[in-house]
């Protein structure tokens, strides 16, 4: 019998560490004939932790919620055979569905094997294409296969990356570097985390196979500081990998040969454009260049060079594996092979999900995701982050492709899919965004930097009630000249959350500026909140938890909130166990 | 830059980074992150240091410091509390769990509490978006946050002391 506890972030956050020490301990206390291990995150975060169990003939029971109770089950489970025990932690046929409709092969590993053991992955199939494209085929061979393929940038521009492969081969000099985009920094996605965590020698593998074709002598991955984890399984996954003679001199026995290194990143959202990454790189602030060149031409010490995000890399081996023919036979006419995204919000299943290109949002959302927590109405979803946009619910049809995508005025993005209902405020969503970029902005661009500001201070008086005619049409005239002004891709997106709510929410907008009201009853200056004397016990409970003593009666009678003293800041409401607060 | 550092700093403790990174090109980062590891933060020495070690002139080395988030130049407190405000965070709520621990350590973010046990750092993402809203304290993340929850474990690790 086989156990394996899913420990990605999400699931350590969870507990799972917990659930693994305990189950540690008492299975070498009791010396029980068990091989307990560690997996990644098999992307159902919803029901974390979870702990899969395979028995001798290789059939899996996957528990779920599993909590310190439940390790006692699993033990008995262990001793007994008997499924009874652990029944209630199974996950149900309703979760499997989550699963089921996937299509993995980025995350083909991905809580299936122990990402701190290279053999593991070695079993199924690891380091096979690295062989194959070592010994059989040559670099230009290499690019064709991508190129058939179809495989596009996953970092959110989806730039066809044979042809960035193609120019950096092509450009002269013999010190050339490959890079590794995991600075995965918009806020609502964390694909390229899972894949590091819980799979990093396919990242390895697809590095590797990339530096080759480009000829690269040495590969470096940016990571963000902010992922521990997987800055360690990385670390371990190399050491792992040079012991096998993978990565370092005359790989294979061949004639190629390649370093690799990790440089964590220190927290800067611009550092996940290339440019200003490789300055990061360099030491410097992470400023972006202007380009031309481009870094297949002058990149990392001003050297050829060639920048993936990790989704990308993911997907290289399977493609030699299996044929880029094969790739290029999921998705659609413009956008080949399949997509990660990290479904979350006001979901009921959020996680992380691959599916092939040509879904549509509606397949995600509902089919996959479950639909809206707590039978609330589906609103919007926003996608690609600060550079992304929202769309609405009635446009759920549009297909997963970066043109149909690029359409509706969002972006496929790295693969954050936010999904907002009926509460989500618009232009507060508008607002979130705004503020990131403008903190994030590095600064060099004047109308990145101040029109961002300027914009932020339209959104900010709108939201307090005291927007005015033609603030609309401001905005809109700075989200051009930001665009058009700045020169990197955060300025130049940094625009498209305002474009895409103003273009699908107009009337939200209007009935801030107004009507001074806000229709999702999130902006707290536009609220009042008031009691209903029909729904009141008198439970006396909002009242204490006021925190500026706005709320007067006693026990048993009717409350009254003190419109001037309240702060509004929602505490009665939350409490309050009749829905005797209104809010409007 | 915080001015005054009461502190005596022992730069012998970075002996070893400066003996594997200085002659290193491009490692200032690096540097400047394993300094953070060894002090919790960058003290003013540390900086000036780092700069006669490096021959990188220590007014390029602020330059860079002050750029990116993860840099501190004051001491943080004894629990590090990383409030995630990423999308999904901010959907489900985070800005109330925010007003709610900040009242609660009548500091805002960025500050620390007069006692020296709590700082409160807002973080674009933590990536546990399926939890959110999510905080960290120190090595420990908690999620599926609410302000009642958020404030009971701020009191429970004050209750600890």
């Amino acid at each position: 019998m086989r156990i394996l506890v899913g420990e990605g972030s999400c699931g350590i956050a969870a507990g799972a560490g917990k659930v693994y020490k305990l189950l540690d301990n008492k299975i070498k206390s009791e010396s029980l004939d068990v091989k307990l291990n560690v997996t990644g995150c098999v992307g159902m975060c919803y029901l974390e932790p979870i702990v899969d169990i395979y028995s001798d003939n290789g059939e899996l029971t996957r528990l779920v919620r599993v909590d310190e109770k439940c390790v006692d089950s699993i033990l008995e489970y262990i001793k007994t055979n008997d499924i009874e025990s652990v029944k209630e932690f199974i996950v149900s046929d309703e979760d499997k569905e989550f699963l089921n409709q996937q299509t993995r092969i980025a995350l083909r590993h991905c809580g299936v094997i122990n990402p701190e053991e290279i053999d593991e992955y070695i079993a199924d199939d690891g380091y096979k294409a690295l062989t194959k494209v070592l010994t059989t085929m040559s670099p230009e061979q290499v690019i064709e296969e991508i190129k058939k393929s179809g495989l596009a940038g996953r970092g959110g521009a989806g730039f066809p990356t044979w042809f960035k492969w193609d120019a950096a081969r092509k450009s002269k000099g013999k010190e050339k570097y490959l890079i590794c985009n995991a600075d995965e920094g918009d806020p609502g996605a964390f694909m390229d985390r899972a894949v590091i965590e819980s799979d990093p020698h396919n990242l390895i593998e697809g590095m590797l196979i990339g530096a080759y074709a480009i000829g690269a002598q040495e590969a470096i991955v940016y990571v963000r500081a902010e992922y521990p984890l997987a800055i360690l399984r990385l670390k371990e996954a190399i050491k792992q990998a040079r012991e096998r003679g993978y990565i370092g001199k005359n790989i294979l026995g061949t004639e190629f040969s390649c370093e690799m290194k990790i440089k964590a990143g220190a927290g800067a959202f611009v550092c996940g454009e290339e440019t200003a990454l490789i300055e990061s790189l360099e030491g410097q602030r992470g400023m972006p260049r202007l380009k031309p060149p481009f870094p297949a031409e002058s990149g990392y010490w001003h050297k050829p060079s060639n920048i993936n995000n990790v989704e990308t890399y993911a997907n290289v081996a399977w493609i030699i594996n299996n044929g880029g023919e094969a790739f290029a036979a999921m998705g659609t006419e413009d956008s080949k092979g399949t997509k990660v995204f990290a479904l979350t919000g006001k979901i009921k299943r959020g996680g992380l999900v691959e599916i092939p290109m040509g879904k549509t949002l509606h397949d995600v959302i509902f089919d996959i995701g479950g639909g809206i927590r707590d039978g609330r109405k589906f609103k919007a979803v926003q996608m690609g982050g600060p550079s992304g946009g929202c769309i609405p619910a009635e446009l759920d049809d549009t297909m997963i492709d970066y043109k149909k995508l690029g359409a509706t005025g969002a972006i496929m993005g790295s693969g954050g899919m936010v999904v907002m209902d009926d509460s989500t405020c618009m232009v507060g969503m508008a607002k979130f965004f705004l503020d990131f970029t403008t903190k994030e902005s590095c600064g060099k661009c004047i109308y990145c930097r101040i029109g961002t500001k300027r914009m932020m201070e339209i959104l900010e008086r709108i939201s307090n009630g005291e927007g005015k005619e033609g603030d609309i049409e401001l905005l809109e005239e700075l989200c051009m000249s930001i665009r058009d002004g700045s020169l990197c891709g955060l300025g130049q997106t940094a625009p498209n959350p305002v474009l895409t709510t103003l273009r699908y929410f107009r009337d939200e907008y209007e009935a801030h500026i107004k009507e001074k009201r806000c229709p999702a009853g999130e902006c707290t200056s536009l609220l009042t909140y008031s009691i209903d004397a029909d729904k009141c016990k008198g439970c006396t409970l909002c009242s204490k938890k006021c925190p500026v003593n706005a709320i007067s009666g006693s026990a048993k009678k009717v409350h009254i909130i003190d419109i001037e003293k309240c702060i509004k800041c929602g505490n009665c409401k939350a409490v309050c166990k009749f829905g005797a607060v209104r809010c409007s | 830059m915080s001015g005054k550092c009461t502190n005596n700093v022992d730069l012998s403790l970075l002996g070893d980074v400066m003996k594997e990174y200085k002659n290193i090109k491009g490692s200032l980062i690096t540097i400047l992150q394993n300094a953070q590891e060894i002090y919790g933060y960058l003290p003013d020495e540390v900086i000036k240091y780092i700069s006669s070690e490096t021959k990188i002139p220590a007014a390029r080395i602020l330059g860079v410091a002050t750029f990116y988030t993860q840099f501190r130049f004051q001491p943080v407190g004894k629990y590090l509390i990383i409030l995630c405000q990423g999308t999904a965070c901010h959907v489900n709520g985070s800005n109330m769990i925010l007003d709610a621990i900040s009242a609660e350590l009548g500091i805002s973010d960025g500050q620390t509490t007069d006692d020296g046990l709590f700082t409160i750092k807002t973080v674009a993402c933590l990536g546990c978006c399926s939890l959110s809203p999510v905080m960290m304290i120190n090595e420990n993340t908690y999620g599926n946050l609410t302000t009642d929850k958020a404030v009971k474990i701020i009191r429970d690790l004050r209750g600890e002391q």
